[in-house]
């Protein structure tokens, strides 16, 4: 009887469905997208974006000024959705109900304005709809197989790429996180219904370091420029003069820069002039880690 | 909110008609959010009894009192009606006579600006019916201490209607804002009752300059909607944004010399449309009319 108990007690300690433990300090890598992640996307690159028309506009409209002139803006967070994409070094830690010895949840702190979100992995239900959003939503993680997904609901309005393309507070955000031995991959799905007209998928990749140490990120917020109480910076319709510069900097058509689903797929290629890269490359060439990233 | 949920459901008592369950959700300190009776209901309970924010519509009154009953059993000392409209004073009297305690020297309170007043007492008023505030105020604002906080009443003239207040809860740090402030549509401005986009948006960055966000734009000072979910600063810099540029947008095409008509056919509120509930001609209607007053 006690011999059959002990069993029961190591089956119970057993990884359930072969949990994978991502605790640790993971240190970003920006081989993918690291000109748009490091020094920031240029103004007007909507390239692999599935945007619909209303997004498109929206980040025609958007002026970078916005960023310094509206206090409320300058101390704003990405999104849980876009920090893996920033500032990213990134800590895990687990929490463990000391009664059972089951994960409650996973915890994650990032560099980019000491972002702190719970990953709910004991079961619970998403909050009601009136219930307030967040930089970092509500998410929840099952396991599939040694894959953790996670899905994220109630965040705050904020962006896909951070040149004014919009990503609206009513969307879900599905990752999968899976480990490669001292590597971590999350590949992140955005469905929103305001913006796109197909889910966005991307992934970022770290590995594991030990000794990383995340320092304290810091803001506050100050008036910077003197304009008046409520000035909201913006480009009214057709007047952004900024939006062509991408295209012409890389040597791309202007209709390929402007983003929507038909231009992710190989094909579109056919549809549009012929790609003529520049002789060679002059913007944000070295760019591997934050620290070499140069504009030449 | 931070807080663990609390949802209390409760069924609705219109017979063959599907009601919305309401739920009453604890903000933080002495407030929580009501919804479900049509405009939102903000409730403040302590030792000194109940103060509502609004009322919500009339055919929701008791059971509106039976969700406040689970907070309080504190007698209804104070109603504030953030504007005139039915969805947010239609439960006046039912809230006021079951609420109130007959020992009290008089009856609850029920404060608004006088032009909320002035508004029910219109011979063609479609408020008329609902019991009038009895403790009006025509200064910028009032204030008052109630469950041990300071409760500061500011009106926002012609913004939504002529008559809007925002109440301000200064120790629990939640402020309601009535319909000046509703997250998932875009405004109503009542130009019939006095409403203006320019005082609208007087009315949203007075908003911004009560609330202050703790750490990173989040948390610090919740903001409770007239209508939708419960909000905080960063949610009205979106919405102050939203109305600021379409306004601009509206304006540079009356600059240009377009009737109503074109301005609409220009879509000025195009990239938004999906965004906010609502129809955005109204809105765009509405704006073009403020500004060519």
């Amino acid at each position: 009887m006690f011999f059959r108990g002990w069993i029961a007690a190591l089956l119970a300690g057993a990884p359930l469905l072969a949990q994978v433990d991502f605790s640790g300090e993971w240190a970003p890598l920006y081989h993918e997208d690291g000109p748009e992640r490091l020094p920031g996307p240029e103004l007007g690159d909507y390239t692999e974006l599935p945007i619909n028309a209303n997004a498109r506009l929206r980040a025609d409209s958007w002026d970078a000024d916005r960023i310094s002139v509206v206090q409320e803006y300058q101390c704003r967070p990405h999104g849980s959705d876009y920090s893996m994409r920033g500032l990213g070094n990134l800590r895990v830690w687990r929490e463990i109900d000391p009664a059972t010895q089951k994960l409650v949840a996973l915890h994650t702190h990032m560099l980019a304005w000491d972002s702190e979100r719970v990953i709910w992995m004991d079961g619970r239900p998403h909050p009601p709809d009136y219930a307030h959003h967040t930089w970092q939503g509500f998410s929840t993680g099952v396991w599939e197989g040694n894959m953790l997904t996670i899905t994220t609901t109630h965040l705050k309005e904020n962006y896909i790429r951070r040149n004014g393309v919009p990503r609206s507070d009513q969307a879900i955000v599905t990752e999968h996180w899976v480990r490669h031995g001292d590597y971590l991959t999350v590949t992140t799905v955005i469905d929103d219904p305001v913006n796109l007209t197909e889910p966005l998928v991307r992934s970022d990749n770290w590995f594991l370091d030990p000794g990383q140490h995340i320092g304290v990120f810091g803001c506050e917020y100050a008036a910077e420029l003197p304009r008046p109480e409520g000035t909201v910076p913006h480009h009214l319709p057709g007047t952004n003069p900024y939006l062509q510069e991408f295209g012409k900097w890389y040597g791309l058509p202007f209709e390929a820069t402007r983003g929507g689903a038909e231009t992710l797929y190989p094909e579109y290629r056919s549809k549009i002039a012929p790609y003529n890269p520049p002789a060679k490359c002059e913007r944000y060439c070295t760019c591997t880690t934050l620290f070499n990233c140069q504009l030449r | 909110m931070r807080a663990a949920l609390l949802a209390v459901a409760l069924l609705g008592r219109l017979g063959a008609q599907p009601a919305a369950e309401l739920h009453v959700l604890p903000v933080q300190g002495n407030v929580y959010l009501l919804t479900g009776a049509g405009g939102n209901i903000t409730v403040q309970a302590g030792r000194d009894g109940v103060l509502l924010v609004d009322t919500g519509l009339a055919a929701r009154a008791e059971d509106v009192m039976a969700a406040i009953r689970t907070v309080s059993k504190g007698p209804l000392r104070y109603i504030v009606n953030t504007h005139v409209h039915a969805d947010h004073t239609g439960g006046n009297e039912t809230l006021v006579k079951l609420g109130a305690n007959p020992d009290d020297p008089g009856p609850p309170r029920i404060i608004a600006h006088l032009a909320v007043q002035e508004r029910m007492a219109e011979p063609n008023s479609d408020v008329k019916g609902n019991l009038w505030p009895n403790d009006t105020y025509s200064t910028p604002f009032k204030d008052f201490f109630f469950n041990n906080e300071a409760v500061v009443v500011t009106h926002i003239p012609n913004a939504h209607t002529d008559g809007d207040s925002i109440v301000f809860f200064r120790r629990s740090d939640v402020l309601a804002t009535g319909d000046l402030f509703m997250p998932d549509r875009y405004p109503f401005i009542d130009l019939n009752h006095g409403g203006n986009v320019q005082g609208l948006i007087a009315g949203l960055n007075k908003i911004l300059e009560i609330t202050v966000p703790a750490k990173y734009q989040e948390g610090g000072t919740f903001v409770i909607p007239g209508h939708g979910r419960l909000c905080e600063e960063a949610d009205v810099v979106e919405y102050r944004d939203m109305v600021t540029i379409i306004r601009d947008r509206v304006q540079d095409l009356i600059r240009k010399g377009m009737s109503l008509d074109q301005v609409q056919a220009a879509k000025p509120s195009f990239d938004y449309d999906k965004q906010y509930a609502g129809d955005p001609n109204a809105f765009v209607e509405a704006i073009y009319k403020s500004l060519k007053k």
